[in-house]
């Protein structure tokens, strides 16, 4: 029995520590990726230029700024696309549909949809828009960035509705209130922070894709805020600056990189925090 | 009637209540949920091969006491115990590792049936092959031995490869309390054993801890006062953390020392 | 729940009922709204409802011409030629696969253990600011993965951990065929091995959600019986949380197969058959994401959305069981509670 139980000591030790180096290494690469781009990216992140400076032709100097600026022009307009639909739409699952077969369904296929993997959103956006109108434009790539978002805010709005206690619902409707303005004023309120959050993460989400907006938005070397028109954003300039043969261009790839997941990370922090006060 | 039970015994003190060996000994118990103070200053002996019976109202202490015995409360970080806990000659709160040895030595049984998710063979044998490394025959008998004194190898005997989830709930409590015996305790806990439970198979798991006692000595936590009445040798009473009263069965239920036990059995508060 | 989402609900209560104001009671509100409201909801959740079926059928429109040339042949020809319009799937579909099964092959096991140490090992006052940590690993974008992947991972993995695979699997009979060729840097083993690090936090979110879904009494019985941490975890909670589990790795799956940019910077780009995971490849992601502004000819276009569908159908298999085993925990769990 001693014996036995001295081996099983062991390998629970084993097993232990083993599981211990496995958060290890999912942490080292974590601190190296962030590590690189500050150092990498750091320099790039605190000179101007970046902001101001257009994107430069191979050798010469330049900045992001009309890049940083599209993208921030696409995430909005794909949040307010992608969001009042979601909302919408979970308000549906949680307050009309609940346990309903379309509910249940949609619920399952939406599911599928948050994991689709994005480039196919871009796909079917060039297909249905791109390709009938016969141009890149801001829209497309806007379109396919709300594509994402609806799926993340309807899956959080489904949830956090969900979670307010029936009881409220019910103190609303004895007072003659009607389900609209119950759900507009109790359900609502009460879910806030929750919905909010979903959103947060569906920007964060968007502001770091890449995959759909190569066939939509495209890329842009000049500045433009026409949505009509090709629009330069930080991901697709990355994308070609890192793949291509020049130094400068790599440097402003790496200053990118770091904007970019600087951005991701606040956003995702700032939602967790969000979530938690309330 | 009265007259009849004469051995009354003073609560408190650590004097053995039967003149039997004590199996466990409590010294000085105090335990904390963080800062919440759940039991106050404890001290008994629970002797040897007897039904010992902890009663009391929710969240008198009486469960958290319990888990001290085997440390259970070790897996929450922020549960401690102070004080004493002696099994044999092993204070059990003081021990630092080994604790899957001392639990070895004393089962326990909770308030739900938590068969495991395998074959009813599997949940037997799961707790044995942590200690013994036996071969399919041995095994088979060990298996077998255990579900006969846990009075549930009839029901079974045909269909031991099938899920333990397939038991209805009073044969399920039996399955646990044969997974407990398959490892040779010496001492069972038993916490609220048949508060999910049916009348008949109550009475069931009632009559196997009456057998069970030749063998182990028995603890029982229980918000049932016909319960501990009907099983067991000894009795506490235990109120807001502290043991109030302790004493054999008979007396305490016939006699209450104190008048909070009293109140208690008769219904007048509780 | 109330605990959740502790809200005024007094005040809520209070403020609804000084919205009827005294004397004679009249509806404030038309009561078309109430339908209208109703049907508005719906509306969009048909929307959400109809789109994957729309992004089916419209992938299957957009590669009619490629299905129509080539049928199921498309599937298991290695052929990629722009110039005299001949195409095939096979190879961006082995690029896909094989890089999906080795992060799977290190993403599974590493997830396992940061559940485990999560769930049973870490100090409470660890345990968040850890979760977060490795949840922050997919909130990082792919492009940086890739970028990353490229500029820093790949020249250390070619001078140091190549070579030393090379010599030492390469020369193993038939397994060794995996690992043969000249250390590139690039190729399929890299873009798996980047790709495990990207599974890893969806896969031990799942694992952690499931792991705390096992009744404590059922871990206090084992316990209770002498069993040790890992015995407890390995022959209780994952036989328990089994179809999570599957439904968690499923779930990495899915997102390792669609993963785009990080595969499109470190696999290599090379329309070639290669048994070798050493060797530069393709996925169905990466050759979309690189050739697909700059393809010309209809049959070219059709042959690329083939493969976009491919992907497609590919995914929302494996996500949609994914979310079948995931729903079948949560209903058992709710009967039991």
């Amino acid at each position: 029995m001693n014996a036995r139980y001295r081996a099983r000591k062991a390998v629970n030790g084993l097993m232990l520590a083993v599981s211990t180096l496995a958060l290890a290494f999912g942490l080292f690469w974590l601190v190296w990726i962030l590590g690189t781009l500050l150092y990498e990216g750091g320099y790039a992140l605190l000179q101007a230029t970046l902001y101001y400076r257009m994107t430069p032709p191979p050798g010469e100097d330049g900045g992001l700024a009309n890049a940083i600026a599209g993208s921030a022009v696409l995430v909005v307009m794909a949040t307010v696309i992608g969001t009042p639909v979601g909302i919408l739409a979970g308000t549906y699952l949680a307050e009309y549909g609940k346990q309903s077969r379309l509910a249940s369904a949609t619920r399952f296929l939406n599911d599928v949809l948050l994991s689709a993997p994005s480039i196919v959103i871009g796909l079917f956006i060039y297909s249905v828009y791109v390709a009938q109108v016969r141009h890149f434009s801001g829209w497309a790539g806007a379109l396919a960035l709300a594509l994402i978002v609806v799926p993340v805010v309807v899956r959080t709005t489904d949830d956090m509705l969900r979670l307010v206690p029936n009881s409220l619902r019910e103190a609303a409707v004895a007072l003659g209130c009607p389900t609209w303005k119950m759900v507009l004023r109790v359900s609502y309120r009460a879910a806030r922070s929750g919905i909010v959050t979903g959103a947060l993460l569906a920007v964060a989400r968007i502001s770091g894709e890449t995959a759909p907006l190569l066939f939509t938005a495209l890329n842009n070397q000049f500045w433009s805020l026409d949505l009509n028109r090709p629009m330069s954003n930080l991901p697709t300039v990355i994308f070609q600056f890192a793949m291509s043969p020049y130094e400068d261009w790599h440097r402003l790839a790496w200053g990118g990189a770091a904007l970019i997941t600087l951005t991701v990370l606040a956003l995702n922090i700032i939602a967790r925090l969000a979530f938690r006060k309330d | 009637m009265a007259i009849i039970r004469t051995a009354i015994r003073s609560a408190r003190p650590a004097e053995d209540p039967a003149g039997l060996p004590a199996k466990l000994r409590v010294r000085n118990l105090n335990f904390f949920y963080g800062g919440y103070q759940a039991l106050q200053d404890i001290t008994l002996d629970i002797p040897e091969n007897r039904v010992t019976a902890f009663i009391g109202p929710s969240g008198c202490g009486k469960s958290t006491l319990l888990r001290t015995f085997n440390r259970m409360y070790s897996l929450y970080p922020d549960q401690r115990a102070e004080g004493e806990v002696i099994l044999d000659d092993v204070n059990v709160l003081a021990m630092k590792r080994d604790l899957p040895l001392v639990r070895a030595k004393i089962g326990m049984v909770f308030q739900k049936p938590t068969p495991f998710p395998m074959s009813i063979y599997d949940n037997i044998a799961f707790g044995v092959r942590l200690f013994e490394k036996l071969g399919k025959r041995a095994m088979d008998e060990r298996v077998e031995w255990a579900l006969t004194r846990a009075a549930l190898w009839d029901e079974v005997r045909g269909k031991l490869g099938q899920s333990g989830d397939s038991l209805s709930g009073g044969q399920q409590q039996r399955l646990c309390i044969a997974r407990c015996i398959a490892i040779k305790p010496e001492v069972l806990l038993l916490d609220e054993p048949c508060s999910a439970l049916d009348p008949i198979s109550t009475a069931r798991i009632e009559e196997l801890i009456t057998e069970l006692k030749n063998d182990y000595t028995v603890i029982i936590v229980t918000h049932n006062m016909q319960q501990a009445a009907r099983v067991s040798d000894y009795t506490a009473y235990m109120y807001l953390g502290e043991l109030i009263e302790f004493g054999d069965t008979d007396s305490l239920f016939i006699k209450p020392q104190r008048k909070e036990t009293e109140d208690y059995i008769t219904g007048r508060f509780g | 729940m109330s605990a959740v989402l502790p809200i005024s609900e007094s005040a809520n209560v209070e403020e609804l009922a000084s919205a009827t104001p005294p004397g004679p009671r009249r509806l404030r509100h038309a009561p078309w709204m109430e339908a209208a409201f109703e049907h508005l909801t719906r509306l969009f959740a048909l929307l959400v409802f109809s789109l994957l079926a729309a992004i089916l059928v419209s992938l299957v429109l957009g590669s009619r011409l490629s299905l129509e040339k080539y049928g199921l042949g498309f599937l298991a020809s290695a052929a990629w030629d722009p110039v005299q319009e001949d195409f095939g799937a096979l190879v961006p579909i082995y690029g896909t696969l094989a890089t999906s099964l080795i992060a799977m092959l290190i993403g599974i096991p590493v997830s396992f253990g940061i559940a485990l140490f999560l769930t049973e090992l870490a100090p409470a006052w660890l345990k968040r600011p850890l979760g977060t940590a490795i949840e922050l690993l997919a909130a990082i974008p792919s492009i940086i993965y890739g970028m990353w992947g490229l500029f820093v991972f790949t020249p250390i993995f070619q001078a140091h951990l190549q070579p030393a695979l090379v010599d030492s699997l390469g020369s193993i009979p038939g397994l060794g065929a995996l690992f043969e060729g000249p250390p590139l840097g690039i190729g399929m083993l890299t873009a798996g091995l980047i790709l495990s690090i990207m599974v890893i936090p969806f896969i031990t979110a799942v694992m952690r959600d499931v792991f705390e879904l096992v009744p404590p009494l059922l871990k206090e019985s084992a316990y209770g019986l002498g069993a040790t941490t890992w015995e407890v975890v390995w022959r209780v909670v994952l036989p328990y949380t089994k179809v999570g589990v599957i439904g968690g790795v499923m779930l990495g799956l899915g997102r390792a197969l669609g993963e785009t940019m990080a595969v499109t910077f470190v696999i290599g780009n090379a329309h070639q058959l290669a048994v070798s995971l050493m060797a530069p490849g393709n996925s169905i992601a990466s050759a979309l994401a690189n050739e697909f502004t700059e393809a010309v000819g209809d049959l070219y276009f059709s042959a690329l959305i083939e493969l976009g569908l491919i992907l497609f159908l590919i995914t929302t298999i494996v996500l949609a069981l994914s979310k079948l085993l995931l729903m079948q925990l949560a209903r058992r769990e709710g009967a039991r509670t």
